[in-house]
C-alpha cells in the first residue's frame, strides 16, 4: 500500500476519529489505522462523554449515536470505611436537549464514531499497528506498519495512539512517563436489569448517574473510585496513581474486589453478572507532562499528548477538541501546502487557548500536590465522615457543645497551623 | 499499612481468573512483552513489583525466573513504566492480535 494520503491518523479513539472524522469531510484523502479488531477494541474509559465538544464535529449525534443513559445526576462521595458523605447535583435540565454528558460503552460508541468518519470518506484500517514514523530530513513523511510492505506515506502525520504513545516517544516528544504521572485504572462491566437501576439510584427510565468516590475507595490513596449507570449495566471501578500502587504494594483487581464489597457500594450492584474487566492508563501528569505536540509533518492529539482533566474526569472531550484543531490546522496547512512545524504549531496554539490548555494550565499542581500530600485523602476525608456522625447523631448532647466536641477531635493531634495551610494548599491548586 | 496487609480481610466477589475469564484474547504465537535480564529480577528486584500492580497478573515470579503469561495482557502499559528497573520491553501485539474489549 504504498499510496500517498493527505493525511494519516493512528488511532482510531476520540482524538484520531474527529481529526479523520473533520479532514475527511472537508476533502482531504485521509487514512485511519486502528490497531485492535475495531475501533474501541482497545479503548477504556470509566464512560462517561461530553455532548459539547461531540456536538461541535457532529451536531446533533446524540440523536443516532449508541449512548446508554444522559447523566442527570452527578453525585460526588467521601466515603469512609463504614459511611459515606455525600454531595451532588442532579438536573433535570440535563435529561432534555441538548444534554450535558452520557453514558457510553466504548467499543460500542467508537465503531459508530469510526463509521462516521467513514462516511465521509476517511479509510479506516484495522488490525495495523504503526510500528513507527517514517522520517526523511527531519520532517515525519509517512509511517511504518506491521503489515507485509507497510510503509505509508502522507503529508501530514496525526499521532492519537494512545497514553502510552510509543510513537511520540520514538519521535522524542517526551521521554518515558513516570509511575506518579500516570493512573492505573480498573474496571468492570456488571450487568443489571434496568428497572433494578432506576430503583437503586433512583432514576426514570433513559436517565442517568454518576458518582465519584474519594477516600475509603482507594484506601487513601491518590485515586477515585466510580460508578455509572448505562442502559443495563453498570460501570465500577477504581484509579490510582502507579506509583501510589507501587509504594504501597497493592493489586488493582484488589482495590476493585475491594470497592465492590464495601459495605456502602455492596446493595447497588447486588445480583449484578460481571460482564466485562478492563485495565487502563490514564494520563495524570496534566500540563506539566504534556509533551511536544508539533513536529514537522505531525502532530500529537487525545491521551498522546497528555490531555486528560483528572480533577474533572475529562478527557474524551478533550481528545475531540484537540483531534478537531488539529484537523482545523492540517486544513489550512493543505491550502498553504506547508506542513511545517512553524505552519503546524497554529494547532498548539489554539489547543492552549481553548478549554483544554486552560483547564490543564488551571489544575498543572494539583495532582503532584495531593500525591505529595497524602493527608487529604488519608486524614481529612475519614475527619469528614467522623464529623457528620457526630452532627447526625442526636444523643442528648447540645448542639454548641457538639459544635466544641467535633471541633476539638477534628484538630486532635493535629497543628492548627498545618491544618491553615493544608487549606490553603488545596485552594491555591483548585482555584 | 502495606497492601498485602490492607487486602487480607476483602473477600473476593470473583477472582482475577473468573475476571480474566470475562474477555477474549486473540493471542498471537509470539509475546509482545520481554523481561530484558532474569538476574536483574532475581538480585536487583526483591519485590518483583511487576507481579504486583500488573492488572492481568501476567508476571509471575517462578523462583529463578519471570514467567510472562502475556496472553492475558491488557496492553495497558503499567509493566513498562513501572519496573524500577525498565527492565521490560513492551510492545504492542501484532495487529489485530490482543485483547478485545467488547464492552469498555
Amino acid at each position: 500500500m504504498s499510496e500517498k494520503f493527505d493525511a494519516i491518523v493512528v488511532g482510531a479513539g476520540p482524538a484520531g476519529i474527529s481529526a479523520a472524522y473533520v479532514m475527511a469531510k472537508a476533502g482531504l484523502n485521509v487514512l485511519l489505522i486502528e490497531r485492535g479488531e475495531y475501533p474501541g477494541s482497545k479503548n477504556v474509559m470509566g464512560g462517561v462523554l461530553y455532548r459539547h465538544q461531540m456536538d461541535e464535529i457532529i451536531p446533533g449525534f446524540y440523536k443516532e449515536a449508541p449512548l446508554e443513559r444522559p447523566i442527570v445526576e452527578q453525585r460526588f462521595w467521601m466515603m469512609g470505611e463504614e459511611s459515606v458523605f455525600t454531595s451532588g447535583y442532579k438536573g433535570l435540565e440535563w435529561s432534555k436537549e441538548p444534554y450535558n454528558n452520557f453514558t457510553v460503552l466504548r467499543a460500542k460508541f467508537d465503531q459508530w464514531y469510526a463509521s462516521k468518519a467513514v462516511e465521509v470518506g476517511a479509510l479506516l484500517i484495522n488490525e495495523t499497528v504503526v510500528t513507527e514514523c517514517i522520517v526523511e530530513d527531519g520532517r515525519v513523511i509517512g509511517v511504518r506498519t506491521d503489515r507485509p510492505d507497510g510503509d505509508v506515506y502522507a503529508d501530514v502525520v496525526v499521532i492519537a495512539d494512545g497514553v502510552n504513545s510509543l510513537l511520540g516517544k520514538s519521535l522524542g516528544f517526551h521521554k518515558e512517563f513516570k509511575p506518579s504521572d500516570v493512573a492505573l485504572a480498573v474496571m468492570e462491566v456488571i450487568d443489571l436489569p434496568a428497572e433494578k437501576i432506576e430503583d437503586r439510584f433512583n432514576l426514570e427510565p433513559n436517565q442517568g448517574t454518576t458518582i465519584e468516590i474519594f477516600g475509603d475507595a482507594t484506601k487513601g490513596i491518590l485515586g477515585t473510585g466510580f460508578i455509572y449507570t448505562n442502559k443495563e449495566s453498570i460501570n465500577i471501578g477504581v484509579g490510582a496513581t502507579l506509583s501510589g500502587m507501587i509504594k504501597h504494594r497493592l493489586r488493582p483487581y484488589d482495590l476493585l474486589d475491594y470497592l465492590k464489597d464495601h459495605p456502602i457500594v455492596r446493595p447497588l450492584i447486588r445480583g449484578g453478572e460481571p460482564a466485562e474487566y478492563a485495565a487502563h492508563l490514564i494520563p495524570e501528569g496534566g500540563y506539566n507532562a504534556m509533551p511536544k505536540i508539533v513536529g514537522n509533518g505531525v502532530v500529537l492529539v487525545g491521551d498522546a499528548g497528555q490531555m486528560v482533566n483528572g480533577i474533572h474526569r475529562e478527557g474524551s472531550n478533550m481528545a475531540m477538541t484537540a483531534g478537531r484543531l488539529a484537523a482545523e490546522t492540517i486544513i489550512l496547512a493543505k491550502q498553504a501546502n506547508d506542513f511545517s512545524e512553524n505552519m503546524l504549531d497554529t494547532y498548539r496554539v489554539r489547543l492552549l487557548d481553548s478549554f483544554v490548555g486552560r483547564d490543564l494550565k488551571k489544575y498543572k499542581d494539583a495532582t503532584h500536590t495531593f500525591e505529595t500530600h497524602p493527608q487529604y485523602f488519608n486524614d481529612y476525608i475519614p475527619m469528614i465522615n467522623k464529623a457528620a456522625s457526630q452532627f447526625f447523631t442526636i444523643d442528648g448532647v447540645p448542639k454548641r457543645d457538639k459544635q466544641k466536641k467535633i471541633f476539638r477531635s477534628l484538630t486532635e493531634g493535629k497543628s492548627k497551623l498545618g491544618m491553615v495551610q493544608d487549606i490553603y494548599r488545596a485552594w491555591k491548586v483548585m482555584k | 499499612m502495606e497492601g498485602d496487609e490492607i487486602m487480607s480481610l476483602v473477600p473476593r466477589t470473583n477472582t482475577l481468573e473468573e475476571k480474566q475469564y470475562l474477555l477474549r484474547y486473540r493471542a498471537d504465537s509470539q509475546s509482545h512483552l520481554h523481561v530484558l535480564n532474569n538476574d536483574v529480577c532475581a538480585t536487583s528486584c526483591p519485590d518483583k513489583l511487576c507481579t504486583l500492580f500488573c492488572p492481568g497478573e501476567v508476571y509471575k515470579w517462578e523462583g529463578k525466573r519471570m514467567s510472562v503469561g502475556y496472553e492475558g495482557c491488557h496492553e495497558c502499559g503499567s509493566c513498562r513504566i513501572g519496573c524500577p528497573y525498565e527492565n521490560i520491553k513492551w510492545e504492542y501485539p501484532k495487529g489485530g492480535h490482543g485483547i478485545v474489549f467488547r464492552l469498555a
